[in-house]
């Protein structure tokens, strides 16, 4: 196993966005994005959980823009590097040319994992204005390992210095997670690195990222007490400690992150981030974490069951992005009574 | 007599447009279709169907002894090809231009809105069919939801519209995938200058499930309270206007309304708290088959709104 130093990115303040329906109050964000800088991680993600003007309808609007939350972080950072994301479809390379004049030096493009292509324009335009750019394949379960290696290539031949497996629906399991790894260290240059995003809706958050590693990944993704959307993310004081007690170094304090997940974070949850009934359906079933707070809005809304919804929209083949499609399969199950 | 028709572009929209002239069109026949690639799909079916073709853009097709024949022309090919093209057109006046990419030179044109006398006034749209050389298309996913966003707009005070576009990836060509967001930028300013909302907003997502999805479209409005059975039945009418030149266009769903309240408003960038009335509709565009199969609704709304006003804009 490689005990060279991993990349710690903490997603608290972008993924995170999704189990507070992106309220987070700016002097809050704030106050967090420091301490994170403090407790040693290596990068802080910024956005609406959708990434860059991800406030929407569709997606939820956020307490501020993703310019108002920016605003004033980058000064205030001493070691992490200020991160963001974009979603082609949703962002555009403007909002990213906004983003960077506001001190964000590193940016993850996200796409869909069979369509890496749309990812182009986007991390071209990064890495001309200087970024260090990762790509970020989405929904990586759906796609077999050397497919979703092929879509990685993609993004590396645009310019992409990491490449993501993204288990945004928190499906994979650790072989899955493994195959992936294989399949990009034999298709991707030696120069390019790896990075793994968990969701922990089957509670594999840690040991995937884990598995992840101990397979070349050198960027990890993880989230105080795991906040993020469905049942959260991988939780970085968790996987912090684990990462010690295996002797692998990092430059983060797990006794100050402890701290800020349980002092700062947890308060802030209206709706628990955990493994529970709807979070392991989403798992389950293989669908888009984000899903779940709007799924639970049209189950009350229409007086259906959460879980139904979500494996109804599983059994659809809904990517990231479709939640117009939840009040959808809603009305489709109302007028089916 | 038919007038003549040249298509640039032997892409999935180019083709798709063609079939449609040759099989509907009671106005127009098939001049040319202009390719760059010889060996394209688009241009080997246009040999076999007996259609003149070129090979070499533009240019080439001006140097053809069939070019002083052509009425009109359409340009299915990119923003970036199509300011080429039409510099080399406009040098000929009589020649009217539907440009289907998202370059956008002429003014927007949504047939069911820009054609509707009331709404063409109310809007301020200053549609001038006979005079204007060139009308720009929006976006597929412009086609499918300004009608919806002017049907708001002719009841109430549109302060915010926002669409969502979802489309088969197989139904995605590579001109489409390489300028994702000269498509969200696009219809998000048409759904400002023809939908008539203060701000608009757009997104596309490209699903890949097998079999393909048809293509859905969603449409969120935030106007000022009003009559939610005024706007019902102003959205009814504007599909079925749609429905004349698309036949696969639906509402998927009974429409949707929800108050916003005052003490609880939403916080829009650009334009900061808002309150009043949320409208969603839910819609499907289920395609012709013309080219592609019938979840392509995505091509069949853009080639089907081209083709009507390529029609009006030659009658004399």
């Amino acid at each position: 196993m490689s005990k060279k130093q991993v990349y710690i990115q903490d997603v608290t303040l972008r993924d995170g966005m999704h189990a507070i329906r992106h309220q987070y109050d700016k002097k809050r964000l704030k106050d967090i994005a420091i301490g994170l800088d403090k407790a040693g991680v290596d990068a802080i993600e910024i956005a609406h959980g959708d990434g860059l003007s991800g406030g929407s309808f569709n997606y939820g609007f956020g307490a501020h823009t993703d310019w108002d939350w920016l605003e004033g972080i980058a000064a205030e950072l001493n070691h992490a590097v200020l991160t963001t994301l974009l979603l082609p479809g949703i962002g555009t390379i403007d909002d990213l040319k906004k983003a960077h004049a506001l001190g964000v030096k590193s940016v993850r493009i996200a796409t869909h994992c069979t369509e890496a292509d749309v990812s182009k324009q986007h991390i071209e335009a990064a890495k001309k204005l200087g970024m260090d750019v990762g790509g970020f394949l989405m929904m990586a379960h759906m796609n077999e390992p050397q497919k979703l290696a092929e879509q990685a290539q993609l993004m590396e031949s645009y310019g992409a210095d990491c490449v993501y497996i993204t288990d945004s629906a928190g499906a994979l399991m650790m072989d899955g997670v493994i195959d992936r790894m294989k399949a990009f260290q034999d298709t991707l240059s030696d120069d390019t690195e790896i990075g793994i995003h968990c969701h922990h809706n089957l509670s594999l958050g840690v040991a995937n990222t884990i598995v992840a590693m101990q397979h070349g990944a050198t960027r990890l993704d993880a989230s105080l007490s795991g906040m993020g959307a469905g049942a959260g993310n991988c939780p970085l004081e968790v996987l912090i400690a684990v990462l010690n007690k295996m002797g692998q170094a990092t430059q983060a304090d797990v006794n100050q992150l402890m701290d800020l997940a349980d002092d700062v974070i947890r308060p802030l949850q209206e709706r628990p981030v955990r493994v529970d009934r709807e979070t392991l359906s989403l798992g389950y079933a293989g669908v888009y974490s984000s899903f779940l707070l709007h799924s639970e809005r049209a189950a009350q809304k229409y007086g259906l069951n959460t879980a139904d919804i979500l494996q109804e929209l599983g059994r659809r083949k809904m990517v990231g992005g479709q939640e117009d499609m939840i009040v959808d399969v809603a009305l489709d199950m109302v007028n089916k009574k | 007599m038919k007038k003549k028709a040249a298509i640039i572009g032997s892409g999935n929209i180019g083709t798709d447009l063609m079939i449609k002239i040759i099989r509907n069109s009671p106005a127009l026949t098939m001049g040319c279709l202009v390719g760059i690639d010889p060996n394209s799909d688009g241009l080997a079916r246009a040999q076999r169907m007996g259609i003149e073709i070129c090979s070499t853009g533009i240019d080439g097709l001006i140097q053809m002894p069939i070019w002083s024949e052509i009425d009109v022309i359409f340009d299915a090919t990119s923003a970036k090809a199509h300011h080429y093209n039409f510099d080399k057109i406009k040098a000929f006046p009589t020649k009217k231009v539907v440009d289907l990419t998202p370059a956008a030179i002429g003014p927007y044109m949504i047939p069911a809105v820009n054609l509707d006398a009331e709404l063409n006034q109310k809007l301020g749209l200053n549609t001038d069919l006979h005079h204007t050389l060139n009308y720009n298309m929006v976006t597929c996913g412009g086609q499918a939801t300004i009608p919806i966003v002017a049907a708001v707009s002719r009841i109430a005070h549109v302060y915010y519209g926002e669409i969502v576009a979802s489309i088969a990836s197989k139904s995605a060509g590579p001109g489409t995938r390489a300028n994702i967001d000269e498509f969200t930028q696009t219809t998000a300013e048409a759904i400002q200058h023809v939908g008539g909302a203060d701000r608009g907003k757009a997104i596309i997502v490209l699903n890949p499930a097998e079999p393909p999805l048809v293509m859905r479209d969603t449409v969120f409005t935030l106007s000022e309270p009003s009559d939610r059975e005024k706007i019902r039945a102003s959205i009814h009418a504007m599909v079925a206007e749609v429905q004349r030149y698309v036949p696969g266009y639906s509402l998927h769903q009974e429409i949707q309304f929800d108050d916003i309240p005052e003490e609880n408003p939403v916080f829009i960038e650009g334009i900061g708290y808002k309150y009043g009335l949320k409208t969603t509709v839910l819609l499907q565009v289920i395609g012709a088959g013309h080219y592609l199969p019938e979840y392509a609704g995505n091509l069949d709304i853009m080639t089907s709104a081209a083709l009507a006003i390529g029609e009006k804009m030659i009658e004399s």
